[in-house]
């Protein structure tokens, strides 16, 4: 059987999850961060899966997938910024330190 | 096209590989670099999809921008000996992802897709110019996400500039 679009479906459906199990169980906030990245990067794949195998000729999967790399970019960026801000606050970044709110 | 097969199935393995080591690598600064070879293996699967432009751009952006952000941001934080333990969730966020996995598959192949047999456009350079910026193309989208990125490092300068 040749490789088609569930194959690529499901390759970003694990990649996802993998993503998401790091997401949730992660102490480690740069950690927590290379895991978003691993998700917006399955979703990626299915975009342009569905754009070769479905829509060959209109590309609109790899439009959205250009937006999708944008908003990674700002949220890498930002997110990076936060992280190393309350690192000089607070000289951690274990999520389960950083408890500001609590009451 | 056997070529093409067998290039995604070691793709394949390599990405979900590397994604793997990124969780369950304790060494933070080697996560990073593994975190380097799943973004590498994710632009070889957007060439065997034909889309030449993007696989440039993922290696220009995430390979060459982002993985240096994240070790930046390693070196600065001083977490390496740390480690990256879990927390408390650890067996609930597994049990969650694994089933999203199982739901999505099922969904997936129970899923009759119209797939075409049309010829993917070769190169997509020109086409994704003209999708993007031509007539009927997401112009405004463009604009907006350029706003954004500025927005984004600027708020990047302001939350680490030295009081």
């Amino acid at each position: 059987m040749s490789v088609g679009l569930e194959h690529y479906l499901i390759l970003s459906t694990v990649l996802f999850s993998i993503g998401l199990y790091g997401a949730l169980s992660k102490r480690n906030a740069i950690v927590i961060l290379m895991c978003v990245e691993i998700m917006l990067n399955a979703v990626n794949i299915s975009m342009v899966a569905f754009s070769r195998f479905i829509t060959p000729t209109l590309l609109t999967g790899q439009v959205f997938a250009i937006f999708i790399i944008v908003v990674a970019v700002s949220e890498a960026a930002v997110g990076l910024a936060i992280i190393i801000a309350i690192y000089r606050n607070r000289e951690t970044i274990e999520t389960t330190d950083i408890d500001f709110l609590k009451g | 096209m056997i070529g093409l097969d067998i290039a995604f199935w070691v793709l394949a393995v390599v990405c979900i590989a590397a994604a793997l080591a990124v969780v369950l690598l304790q060494n933070v600064f080697r996560a990073a670099l593994t975190l380097v070879l799943c973004f590498l293996a994710v632009a070889g699967l957007y060439v065997t999809l034909s889309a030449d432009f993007l696989a440039a751009v993922q290696i220009l952006i995430y390979v060459g921008g982002i993985s240096i952000l994240v070790i930046l941001a390693v070196m600065l934080t001083r977490e390496v000996q740390n480690g990256s333990p879990s927390n408390k969730l650890r067996f609930p966020a597994f049990l969650v992802a694994l089933l999203f996995v199982i739901v999505m598959v099922y969904a997936l192949i129970n899923t009759s897709w119209q797939v075409s047999t049309a010829a993917p456009l070769v190169p997509t350079v020109l086409p994704l110019a003209s999708k993007l910026l031509g007539q009927g193309g997401f112009i405004l989208a463009v604009e907006i996400a350029a706003t954004l990125l500025l927005a984004a490092i600027l708020g990047a300068i302001v939350l680490v500039r030295e009081k």
